[in-house]
């Protein structure tokens, strides 16, 4: 069975031209004008665009099945668009060895969309030894994180760059020197001196940024900084990248939209970490993907569940949800043209994930067919009821959003039409 | 007037109410039998999540005294080890319909929380290191009391000013009313981005000590010495406790006040506790007629905080 995504404007990397879009058997099999299929998407006045790649989504399987599942989130995903997620390993057991990866993979074959898992750079992300990358590699995994920590150490940072460079394999650093942030739980600012909440300083991501920039030039291995927070961290990743240093950076939903005086409510759906910054580094953050020293927007889909979002600041758990709203916000807050907000959702971030060719375009025939389908003008606002997540610590609530997904195409398979999820 | 959750919710005028009714109260603490009916019917319930003894004993005859029922609440023998969550807590609680509840908790904001889990007019008790306002309410009654205003006053708060919910309040408290005040500090115990505060900060408490009205004193706790803010308590006491040396070059009249406990010997001798411009038992005396004041305009019928064609 085809079908045929009518009157769209399609956006890929190589341009932009008003076209209708024929899907079979999982690929595109062709683009022009007044084409027919078994089953029409309409998509006048939509954008028809490669499916979106998130670097950075927790979903939270195996262990913590209350806040979200692969396959909850993955409908999250789905809703936002995305057609690719590379799930994030702070899980219980963490994934670090080859029988975690094998466990997520299988059920990430069952959910709506790709998932992709990252590895643990160390055992247990304890960082003290290196965890096998190799037998993690031959099963798929491009990325390596110990997100939610940093590596710490200097020397095993060092070597796990080069055991990556060799499995050609890209390490993703989540930037925090645990002795300068410990124990904070919000940035370390005016809005924390006032609200008497321990602070994290912007320094203590900017210092693993500037060690890790230094590495990877000593190493010539590739880092990618996982959701780059203040303006500091940002000036560093663009002088590096002109001086040719192979540095990869991305940027989270929540840092170029809120800032720290949200957290003066007390309420812990706005605890998060990296923190909520002030609003010259939400700029900075803006400034870097406008200009391209930060290459992707991820999300950092954080599920956590009620109770544990009503405990006081100071207990809850960081994190926020972020896959349905990530392209609304984007388009909202960024002031970019689409194509420009397009990219950092799909091809860019898909390079950076190897998968090149398979998810982020572009939208020609035999190419494989995953797309999304949205409204940019479409205004709506945000109720983290309607959700697709298990969890609704959505720092979003009452917002008024501009753009919204419409249909979202997986390997050929509708699996999304008009905001309606088509399991 | 619903919750009293800072010092911002008052502003000056309501400082200024606080302190009004506050000279009300304190005559009726002087009758023989000191009582009102003013909130009879009314229940009061105490949830303290942390050790106090003052502020919640305070609150307790406080309410008494205005004829309140006071629901009390002990973390240590209270469900709350078992495991249960504020929210659930605060829940069961409510649903035996207290007017206010009065909330002590370790972690700054839970009483900003907590309202939204009841129906009850809510009062910080202390949260973590945000605030303690009724503390500061009592402490601007003593500094009036003793000196006739708040307003022109140079005062010197001295010691852990990071940490503390006291300080916070209190700066907020006395500024408002027009006081002058310095942080006097080490650098390792001012909170960040201090010159966000409306304040003059000195690293030196013999450079401010003979040009001020008051020397408030805060605890300094053992553990800073662990988390490397202060090399020694011995080292601090030298550079930045109240000694009796320092206290005989205050002007003649200045206060010494201090929120309690004191660390005797740390952060001010005992000979100055014991001399008479040190006011920590005036200001526990105060805090009782201070609370009423506070309950009063939080549960009584129709406290409208600016009466109409009176001056504040």
């Amino acid at each position: 069975m085809s079908t045929v995504i009518k009157g769209g404007l399609v956006i890929d990397q190589t341009g932009e031209r008003t076209a209708d879009v024929v899907v079979d058997d999982g690929r595109i099999v062709a683009v022009g004008t007044d084409l027919s299929g078994d089953e029409i998407l309409d998509a006048s006045g939509c954008v028809v665009a490669p499916g979106f790649v998130d670097l950075h989504a927790h979903l939270r399987q195996p262990g913590a099945e209350e806040a979200e599942t692969i396959e909850t989130g993955s409908w999250a995903a789905i809703r936002g668009g995305f057609s690719a997620v590379v799930a994030m390993p702070n899980t219980n057991p963490p994934i670090d060895c080859a029988a975690v990866v094998q466990e997520v993979l299988a059920l990430g074959a069952k959910a709506p969309c790709d998932v992709y898992t990252s590895g643990a750079i160390t055992v247990e992300r304890k960082g003290a030894q290196l965890a096998p990358m190799a037998e993690m590699a031959e099963l798929g995994v491009r990325l390596f994180t110990d997100d939610g920590n940093g590596v710490q150490e200097a020397g095993l940072m060092r070597r796990a760059m080069e055991y990556a460079a060799g499995l050609g394999v890209i390490l993703a650093q989540h930037c925090e020197v645990d002795s300068l942030a410990a124990g904070g739980h919000m940035h370390e600012g005016e809005w924390s001196s006032r609200l008497g909440i321990p602070g994290v300083p912007a320094e203590a991501e900017e210092l693993m940024v500037m060690r890790d920039i230094a590495l990877s030039r000593f190493t010539g291995a590739p880092v990618h900084f996982q959701h780059l927070s203040t303006r500091g961290s940002i000036a560093m990743v663009r002088a590096a990248r002109q001086a040719g240093v192979a540095v990869t950076a991305e940027a989270a939903t929540h840092h170029f939209t809120l800032t720290d005086e949200d957290c003066a409510s007390y309420d812990p759906v706005f605890k998060v970490n990296p923190p909520l910054r002030p609003a010259d580094d939400r700029d900075a953050v803006r400034e870097g993907l406008a200009d391209g020293a930060v290459d992707a927007i991820a999300t950092d889909h954080a599920p956590h569940t009620m109770d544990a979002k009503e405990r006081p600041f100071d207990q809850a758990p960081p994190g926020m949800l972020g896959l349905e709203t990530a392209l609304a916000l984007a388009l909202t807050e960024l002031n970019l043209p689409v194509a420009e907000v397009v990219g950092l959702l799909s091809w860019r971030p898909a390079a950076i994930a190897g998968l090149k060719g398979v998810h982020g375009g572009p939208i020609v025939p035999d190419a494989p067919a995953n797309l999304c389908v949205f409204d940019p003008q479409e205004t709506w606002t945000v109720d983290p009821h309607d959700t697709a997540s298990r969890s609704r610590n959505n720092p979003y609530a009452e917002r008024t959003v501009r753009g919204r997904v419409r249909h979202t195409i997986v390997g050929g398979q509708t699996v999304l039409v008009d905001q309606v999820m088509r399991p | 007037m619903k919750h009293l959750l800072s010092i911002n919710d008052l502003g000056a005028d309501g400082i200024n109410e606080v302190c009004r009714l506050a000279d009300l109260f304190t005559e009726v603490s002087q009758r023989p039998i000191p009582k009102v009916p003013a909130l009879r019917g009314k229940t009061v319930a105490m949830l303290f999540y942390e050790d106090s003894t003052r502020t919640r004993l305070s609150f307790e005859v406080a309410a008494r005294r205005l004829s309140a029922d006071v629901m009390g609440f002990s973390v240590s023998s209270s469900s709350v080890n078992k495991g249960e969550s504020v929210r659930d807590t605060v829940n069961t609680i409510s649903a035996m319909g207290p007017d206010a509840l009065v909330v002590r908790h370790r972690s700054a904001g839970v009483p900003h929380q907590v309202t939204g889990w009841t129906s009850a007019g809510v009062i910080n008790a202390g949260d973590g290191w945000h605030e303690h306002p009724t503390q500061a309410l009592l402490d601007c009654y003593t500094i009036r009391d003793r000196l006739g205003s708040v307003a022109g006053r140079r005062i010197v708060i001295l010691g852990d000013i990071k940490h503390s919910r006291v300080a916070r309040s209190c700066v907020m408290a006395f500024t408002s009313l027009g006081a002058k005040v310095t942080l006097v500090a080490p650098p390792t115990l001012l909170p960040p981005a201090v010159d966000s505060w409306p304040v003059d900060v000195s690293f030196s408490l013999d450079a401010v000590l003979s040009d001020c009205d008051v020397v408030y004193g805060l605890r300094v706790q053992h553990e800073r010495q662990a988390e490397a803010l202060l090399p020694s308590l011995r080292e601090y006491t030298a550079q930045w406790g109240l000694t009796v040396d320092r206290a005989a070059r205050l002007p003649v009249g200045a206060l010494v006040m201090h929120p309690g406990p004191v660390n005797r010997g740390v952060e001010i001798a005992p000979e100055v506790l014991d001399q008479p411009n040190a006011t920590l038992n005036e200001q526990v005396r105060h805090g009782v007629a201070v609370r009423m004041a506070v309950l009063y305009l939080l549960l009584a019928a129709d406290p409208d905080l600016h009466p109409e064609g009176e001056a504040s």
